[in-house]
Formats: structure tokens, sequence, C-alpha cells
């Protein structure tokens, strides 16, 4: 390390907390476009979020993995009861409700899920015994511990953030060495099950977001309206965009929320491919970042959290993407660190501390084959 | 992946430990991690495709998107008459469409144009079934020529009625109203057929209106104009951001027409409450100067879309204000054609000063025919003959010469005859000969059927307008062909191949009819030095047994005729007026005083008018909208909508025009021979 440096910042993990800075900074510029060149209502809230944020994630690096792994169930508990506490207030005041009104903020119980289930399942086969992990008991506690909170979440109705819950639970199980069976199997029966769970599982407005992406012209002012307008969005920008402000499919109200679910679209027509070109790039870093922490762990747990915490991040980046070039169905997943939002910026933010913290234990402890 | 095989040995039989684990956690996290690098490069795929493969067409998109080209209507040309006043013209005017589509709460924003715009229910309930009908997109017009004070009310509501589009725009007008119905028409907008036929974007452009009948629509494409067009930026919810660029409209052409605007008013304002026509021509040029047909609807009220009950009420009245009666009317022409059997006479050789006894009637093979003088007329030469308009004189000396020589002069004289105007259609009647007969009824031409012609009955049937080319012919002596289009005609008619004395003769006897011993004294002009000359004729309708032809209900009542000429020794002007159901040529002559008094003096003319307009209670413009309000309060709004086809309005009229036009021929035949049967 360089002597100029004080140690404390040189240990700071700058291979991606730079280009992370770099891409809030960036996604701060497209919000003070999509507010028609201001840094009201959006750009600004969304750079003091991501500084508070970033402030709860130092904090978060603090803690001992001892506490870490103590924490997990209860953290999962409280937050699996949250959950049915939304659906026992959604019930009694009639009608859908995804948060709790805590005076002061709205709380909602869904999106610490995300990282919680990840935390979960991490400690869950970290104590499940190597020789285990074929069995039965590798498989049935898991999956409880998915199926409940995804459950709890589809009756809001809330099917991206179920997914994003189911994603990241499966992928830290595939990581766990669950027999390769066993996935093919279940995609096998996803596939059987899907066209049933389309016709009976999902809401009218739901199966009309299916279709719509699977024919958008059908209905270009109805709902296949958010897709095209997002494709005319990204197409029209060209190699280098319109330039910075400049943008008439978000300026004139064509694209629809272009500062939260479409701020991609939003982006890439001001900037151009070579904007999205960077974004992807930078959300490369990132999760290459991540992964690399994960691969460096010295026990299973930090292994495991780590590598789960990549893929929920991914998950909002992938499908957020897919679905603004016409990819996936408008599911109202938010892009990481651009789009303008409390909740997606707190957990992804909270996946970022996750892996900051698991970077830590990684400094401080050499690498041992101990679990 | 590619050790995938031993993974599922392991899994099965192997005993796994830790370092096992590690082992496919390292194999299956560089699975996760390819298929994370694959999805990113689709992403990056993807995107270049969009970017650049598709690049223009989305390009393209976002501009249609972002700029918005609206059409700017082209003002229409004016129709305007012969000295360039306008008869139909522009009006600026405010108007409010919606776009159905674009309505968010339909029945609460219905019921706030209600209350602004002060419509009644029947107006709603033709709003309604037009948003039915229109395709959501498309704009509808809700009410057009709305004051500045409902224009700005409704400015001032408009965030919140999204889909209502208030705009300033310009209306068609028609400064003298109902006496130009006929003869222009009216605009109305395009139907969906008519923008099949021509698929113009300016058809369906909101407020844009084509002509639907008479000159607005025969000369559509003149008075139509280029477009401006108007490009702005606007917003998803169509609000205007700027505008970009403007291109003014061109106005369509003027058309300019023979027709005299204030002789056309005052011809159709005269007929007052009856029903009619007169035509004015120039009888040097063929110039038609005015061709009134009463009563009339107002095209004001049609072009700003006919509302139900104004449809009603002109479709239930029995005096058809739907038809153009100058050019569908037809009518026997009565005893008006006695000049022209006269001139045919003489072109046969009949010596003008024979005299025929007259009695009072004629035995016509086992029939007598009567003179309308029952107590007869004595010695009678030609000229009495006109002037007195003796009958028998005509039977006697036409079953001398036959009627094919009548038929020939009938023709030359314009009946029978199809003219070339611009007009979408007109009835050309009968000149019945025996040819004629045996065609179509398969019975062989009778002395009497020449009788009954002599006097314009029979099947004899002619519209005012070939009457008074008839007029023109004879009192100019030139074969004169009509003209609507101002500086078509040249004046140089071929002669109608008439001896100079045998025209003399004949002018003298109409004139007689005026002013010497003649039928129609009263229609002498109030005029010193100018003599009109004319005939009269009475059509009868019915037989003598069901009516006699002057009293009763009005359907039963004669049709007056008359024709006429003046000056009579150096004819300017020719005309005819046809009163139906007048009761006899008194109800026509007059007219044609009152019409001729105005063309040479209109001060004088027009103390008559208003003398006659005092009793009828008021113009033609005030007493339509007065038979308006009473119809409207006595039908309420119980009352059919109006015929979606604009084609419907007319085409029902037609057809009952031509079964109306057909019974009286059969009916007065049977009454001309019963007439005649009437047992003394």
């Amino acid at each position: 390390m360089n002597s100029v440096i004080p140690t404390p910042i040189a240990r700071q993990p700058w291979s991606m907390l730079f280009p992370l800075i770099a891409l809030v900074g960036f996604g701060a510029m497209v919000l003070f476009s999509a507010a028609g060149g201001s840094w009201e209502p959006y750009a600004t809230s969304h750079v003091v979020r991501f500084l508070l944020f970033l402030v709860m994630a130092s904090v978060m690096t603090l803690f001992r993995r001892e506490f870490v792994r103590f924490a997990a169930y209860p953290v999962y508990g409280i937050i699996l009861v949250l959950l049915m506490a939304v659906e026992a207030m959604g019930f009694v005041g009639g009608g859908s409700q995804r948060w709790l009104n805590l005076g002061i903020i709205h709380l909602q119980p869904s999106e610490f899920m995300k990282p919680a289930i990840v935390l979960v399942l991490a400690k869950f086969y970290s104590e499940l015994p190597p020789g285990m992990i074929t069995s039965w008991r590798a498989l049935v506690p898991a999956a409880g511990l998915i199926a409940m909170p995804m459950g709890l979440v589809l009756l809001q109705p809330d099917l991206g953030t179920a997914l994003a819950i189911g994603f990241g639970g499966a992928t830290v199980m595939f990581l766990a060495g669950l027999p390769l069976r066993w996935f093919l199997t279940a995609g096998a029966a996803a596939v059987v099950i899907a066209p049933l769970a389309y016709f009976f599982g999902l809401h009218d407005y739901q199966q009309r977001r299916v279709t719509t992406f699977l024919d958008p012209e059908s209905d270009p002012l109805g709902a296949g309206y958010h897709i095209t307008q997002s494709k005319i969005a990204i197409g029209s920008g060209g190699l280098f965009g319109k330039g910075f402000n400049e943008g008439s499919q978000s300026h004139l109200n064509y694209l629809p929320e272009p500062h939260t679910d479409f701020v991609f679209a939003t982006m890439a027509e001001e900037w151009g491919l070579l904007g999205g070109f960077a974004v992807i790039l930078i959300y490369g870093l990132i999760m290459r970042w991540g992964l690399s922490v994960a691969r460096k762990s010295h026990d299973r747990f930090g292994t495991l959290l780590a590598s789960g915490m990549v893929a929920t991040m991914f998950f909002y980046v992938a499908i957020n993407l897919m679905m603004v070039m016409g990819l996936a169905p408008v599911v109202g997943i938010p892009l990481p660190f651009m789009s303008h939002g409390g909740s997606s910026m707190m957990t992804n933010m909270i996946c970022i501390g996750t892996l900051m913290m698991v970077n830590r234990w990684n400094n401080r402890a050499p690498r041992s084959r101990l679990s | 992946m590619f050790r995938r095989k031993p993974l599922f040995r392991k899994a099965s039989q192997v005993q796994i430990t830790s370092a096992t684990l590690e082992n496919t956690y390292d194999r299956r996290s560089f699975v996760v991690a390819g298929f994370g690098a694959s999805i990113g490069l689709l992403l990056a795929g993807r995107m270049s495709y969009l970017a650049i493969a598709e690049n223009e067409k989305y390009a393209t998109e976002a501009e249609s998107n972002r700029v918005n080209l609206s059409l700017i209507p082209p003002r229409r040309g004016w129709i305007v008459d012969r000295s360039g006043a306008p008869l139909a013209s522009n009006r600026a005017d405010f108007r409010v469409d919606v776009i159905p589509e674009r309505m968010s709460r339909p029945e609460q924003q219905m019921a706030v144009l209600q209350e602004v715009l002060n419509l009644d229910q029947a107006a709603m309930a033709d709003l309604r079934e037009r948003i039915g009908r229109t395709r959501g997109f498309r704009p509808v017009e809700v009410a057009s020529g709305l004051s500045y004070e409902q224009f700005a009310a409704l400015s001032v509501r408009l965030p919140n009625l999204p889909g209502v589009v208030p705009q300033r725009g310009y209306s068609r007008y028609y400064p003298t109203g109902p006496s130009v119905g006929h003869l222009i028409g009216y605009v109305g907008p395009a139907s969906a057929e008519e923008y099949e036929k021509d698929r113009n974007p300016l058809l369906i452009t909101p407020g844009y209106k084509i002509g639907k009948d008479g000159l607005e629509k025969q000369f559509e494409q003149r008075l139509r104009g280029v477009p401006g067009a108007r490009r702005v930026e606007v917003t998803a919810s169509g609000r205007i951001v700027r505008d970009l660029e403007t291109r003014e409209d061109i106005q369509g052409k003027p058309v300019k027409l023979t027709i005299d605007g204030p002789l056309q008013d005052y011809a159709a304002r005269r007929i007052g409450p009856e029903s009619g026509s007169v035509v004015v021509m120039d009888c040097r040029t063929g110039d038609v100067l005015c061709m009134a047909s009463m009563p009339s609807f107002d095209p004001n009220s049609f072009s700003d879309g006919i509302g139900r009950v104004e449809y009603a009420m002109l479709r239930d009245d029995e005096r058809v204000p739907l038809r153009n009666k100058v050019l569908k009317g037809l009518y026997p022409p009565g005893s008006t054609v006695k000049p022209m059997v006269s001139m045919a006479l003489l072109r046969e050789g009949v010596d003008p000063e024979e005299t025929v006894y007259c009695g009072g009637g004629l035995r016509v093979g086992n029939r007598v025919f009567h003179c309308w003088q029952r107590r007869g007329h004595g010695q009678v030469n030609m000229a009495k003959g006109i002037y007195q308009s003796c009958d028998v004189y005509f039977y006697h000396l036409a079953q001398r010469i036959g009627m094919d020589p009548i038929a020939a002069m009938a023709r030359r004289c314009g009946m029978g005859q199809e003219f070339d105007l611009p007009v979408l259609s007109q009835f050309y009647g009968t000149v019945p000969d025996p040819a004629w007969k045996l065609e179509k009824y398969g019975t062989k031409w009778q002395a009497y059927d020449t009788v009954n012609a002599t006097i314009g009955q029979g099947y004899m049937l002619a519209n005012p307008l070939q009457l008074a080319v008839m007029a023109s012919r004879l009192a100019s002596g030139r074969h004169v062909e009509p003209h609507l289009l101002f500086g078509e005609s040249d004046g140089e008619f071929p002669p109608a191949d008439f001896a100079p004395e045998h025209v003399a003769l004949v002018r003298q006897a109409m004139s007689d009819v005026i002013n010497g011993p003649g039928t129609a004294g009263r229609a002498r002009l109030p005029i010193e030095d100018v003599l009109m000359a004319g005939k009269t004729g009475t059509a009868q309708v019915v037989s003598l047994s069901v009516s006699d032809g002057t009293s009763g209900p009005w359907k039963y009542r004669d049709h007056g005729l008359f024709i006429f000429f003046a000056p009579y020794d150096n004819p300017r002007y020719a005309g005819a007026v046809v009163i139906e159901h007048g009761g006899g040529s008194s109800s026509a002559y007059p007219i044609a005083r009152d019409v001729m008094t105005f063309l040479f003096d209109p001060r004088k003319g027009m103390d008559a008018l208003h003398a006659l307009e005092k009793q009828w209670g008021g113009n033609a413009q005030e007493r339509l909208a007065a038979r308006y309000a009473a119809y409207a309060a006595q039908a309420g709004e119980a009352v059919a909508p109006a015929p979606r086809r604009d084609e419907e309005i007319f085409a029902r009229v037609d057809a009952e025009a031509r079964a109306a036009a057909m019974i009286p021929v059969t009916e007065a035949t049977d009454a001309a021979i019963n007439r005649s049967d009437v047992a003394e």
C-alpha cells in the first residue's frame, strides 16, 4: 500500500467503490435530466440516500462473523412476522398493502427479505454436515425457508419481489452443492407448472403484462405502451445518444416512469449505446468484485452469503434491463443505484454492505479450510 | 460444466466432505458467473441491436411521438353571385370537439359540456350517437358557432376535461339562408363512405366539412383549397410545448355564378307560404339569374349538423322542402304551352287570322272537350287563342297538324331537354308523341291525346327551368341554353329557326295576355315603360269530381303556372313561375310581376314584398325558425334521429319526388278527359 494514503482508507475495497460511486453519480445526472433539468425532486435525494446508506453499509462491516451467524434466524423470523403483519393489516384494511406505516417511514418488509433469505440459507447450509447435502434434509427445510416469504409476498401480490427472493434462495442452494438433478427436475417442473400458474395463479394485470411482453405491438397505446416507448427511447438514442438533457421521450412524458423502472431507457436515450455499455460494464465490475469476495472467503458461511448477495443484485439488474429492452415482461423491478427510490437503494446497499463485511472478515483472518 | 458426469456420481456414491463441497462451489460459481456474463452480453447485444440496427426506425418513431403535425383546414372558396357578393362565405367561429378515446370519465364530462354549452336533450342524444359510431380516436364535433363567453368558460375547465378540444376555425355561412338552400346545397363532415372514396387525410380532420349537396358538392374540388400544416412539439398527453413551424392554408378558389343574389333572395321570399319555384333568365346570354325553390331548408343549420327534430320537420312536410323544385319538380305545363303550340301551327302554315268558333267545347271522337270558358269565346283567331287562352282553338287546329310537329316544336323550345348545368341531377319530364306512347304503353296515339297535349295536360310534363328556357327561346327566337357559371356564356346562340314574323306575332299576343284583353291583366308591371309579356297556365291535379281545383285540400288544388319575358318588344329577361297546388295561375303571375318589378325597380318590388311579409309573419328565415320552434315544442325529443348517411336525406326525397311526379300524370290525364266528359 502507498504510504501516503492512511491505512483505513487504503483498506477500503476501492475496486468496487469507485465504479459504484461513478454509477450513482451517473444515475444522479440521469435523474437530473428526468426531472426536466433539475436537482429536485429526484437527483438530490438520490445522492443523499446513497450517502446515508453508504454510512449504514460501513457500520455493517463492523459486525463480527459470530454475531451475524447468531442473528441469521432471529432476523429472518422477525421479517417473516412483519410480512405476516403486513398481510394481516391488508386483510383488515381491505385491499393489498406492502408496507407498515411506522409513522416516520413506510417499512416494506419484503425488501428486507431479499438479503435475509440469503443470510438464513447461508447459515443453514454452513451448519449442515457435508454428508447430508444430498439428502432430503438439505432440501426440505431450505425449501420451506424460501417458500414461506415467497408465498406471503405473492399474496400481497408482488411477483417481482417474490421472484427476487426465489432467485436469491435458489442460487444459494445451487452454490451450496445440492445435487444438480434436483435443479434439473425443478426446472422441468417449472416448465410444466408455468402455464398453469399463468392461468390460475396470476392476477389479471399480471397476465396482461405477460401477454403484452410477448407481443407489445398488439396494443401500442394500452398495456404495451411501456415496452414500446422504452424501446423507442433506447433505439432512438443511437450510438452516442441525443445529448444530456435532450431526451424527448423522457422530457415529453412518452416514457412512463422515466426516473424509476425505466431509468435505463432515459439514460440510453441521452447517452446512447456507449452510456449503456458503460453502465453494464460497471455492474459487471461490481458483481465480479462480489464474486471474488465470495471466493476469497474463509468459510462456507461467508462464501454463500457473499455470492447470494451478488445473485440478489444481479437479479435486479438483469430483470430490469431485460424489461426495458423488451426481453422480459414489465414486472416493476427498479435498476439498482440508478433508479430513484429508497427501498431498492436500501436493499442493494444492504447487499453491498454485506459484501464489504465479508470482505473485511477475509482481510482480518487468513484463509483457512475450517468452517 | 464439462465435469457434470462425475458430479452426479459423486453426489450419490462418494462420501462428501467440505472439501468436495468447496470444489463444487468453485465449479458452480464459475457456471453462475458465466451465466451472469452471458446475460450481460445478451443485454449488450440486444441494446446494440436496438440502438444501431433499428436506430432509424426508433428515431423516426421518437420524432413522430414528439412532433405532432396537424392540418390546418383550408378556408373554403366562396360562392359568389354575378356581382361578386357572397352566397356562401366563411365565418370565424369557435368550436368544440371531443376525442372519445381520451375522455377519462365520459359521462361526467358530457354533463359538464351540456351545462356549459347549453345543449338540450335532443342534441345530447345526437352527440352520443355520433360518438357511438365513430372510432375512438376520431374527433367528434360537439358544437360550433359558440359565443366567446361559452368558449372561454370551457377553456377554463379544460384541465378537468381530457379529450375535449376547443378550436378556432371557420364555419360556412350562407347570408340568405333558405333562399339559396337548394341551389347552393350545404356542407358537412365527410362520411365514412366519402373517406373510402377519397382517402385524403383532410377529410377526417376535425371540423373539416365537404360539400354535401348542390353546387357545394358539385364544385367540391375547386372550393376545397390547400390545407396548411402546423408542426408542434407535444407531450404524451397532447399538451403543446412549442410551435415548430406553420404553413398557412391556401383558400379554395371562388365559384362565380350567374345568379343575381338579391333577386334570388327576393324571389324565394316572394313565394311566401306557397310551395313553388321561380326561374329568371337573361334571355340574351342564357345566364340563370335566379332559381328559387321554396319551401327550403336553412343550409346554415344543415352545415352545423342536421338535428333530428329539424330533419323530422323537413321530412314530414307535405311541401317537400328537401326537393329542389326547379330541377326536380315536374308539372303538367298547362296552357303555358299555347304560345309554343302556336309556333308549331304557324310553322305548319296555319294562317294566324283563321278563326275557329268556340262555343265552350269541342267533340272529339265520342267525348266532348271543354274550353275553360264554358260560355265560349265566339270567333277566335290565333292571337285571341293565346291571350284568352281559348282551349277549343287549339283543340281544333292541333288535330289538323297532328302531334308530331307540336312535339318537335316542344323539344325545340327546350321541353324534355336535360341542360348542361353543374347540378347533381335534373328531372327532364316528358314530351309525348305517337312513337313515345307506343313504346311506353303499347297503345296507339289517339286524337284526344293530341287534344290533351295542346293544352299542356295529359302526358306532358316539364320542370320550371324548362318552362323558363321555353319562354327565353320564344322571346329571343334563339336557341338559348341556360348557364350557371358566370362568364361561361358569350351570348352567341344559334337562331331557333323561327320566322321573325311568327316570333313578333306570338310576342304581341303574349303581351296582350297582360297588357291587352288577356287572362292576366293583374300581372301588368307597375312601371311605365316596361311591358311584360306572359302566358298563364293552370294544371289540374285531380279530376273535377274530386276537387274544383281552387279550394278544398291543398294537395288537390290546381298548379298555377306562368311564363313571361320583358320587355315584350325587346326581350331581355324571361322566366317561369310554378306554384304547386296554388289553385290556378292567379297564384303564379303576381309573383312573376313582383319579381320582375324588383328587377327593374328594386324599391317598388321591396315595398310590395314587405307588405306581404307583414301578413305572413316575417321573411322566409324567420318563418322557418318559428315553425321549427313550434314543431320542436310539439314533437319534443321523441323524434327519430336523422339518417346517418347524407345521401339518404335526399335519396328519400328523390324517390318520393319521382313517385309524386308520376301520380299526377295519370290523374291529370284522367282529369283532362273527365273534365270534358262532364255531362252538360
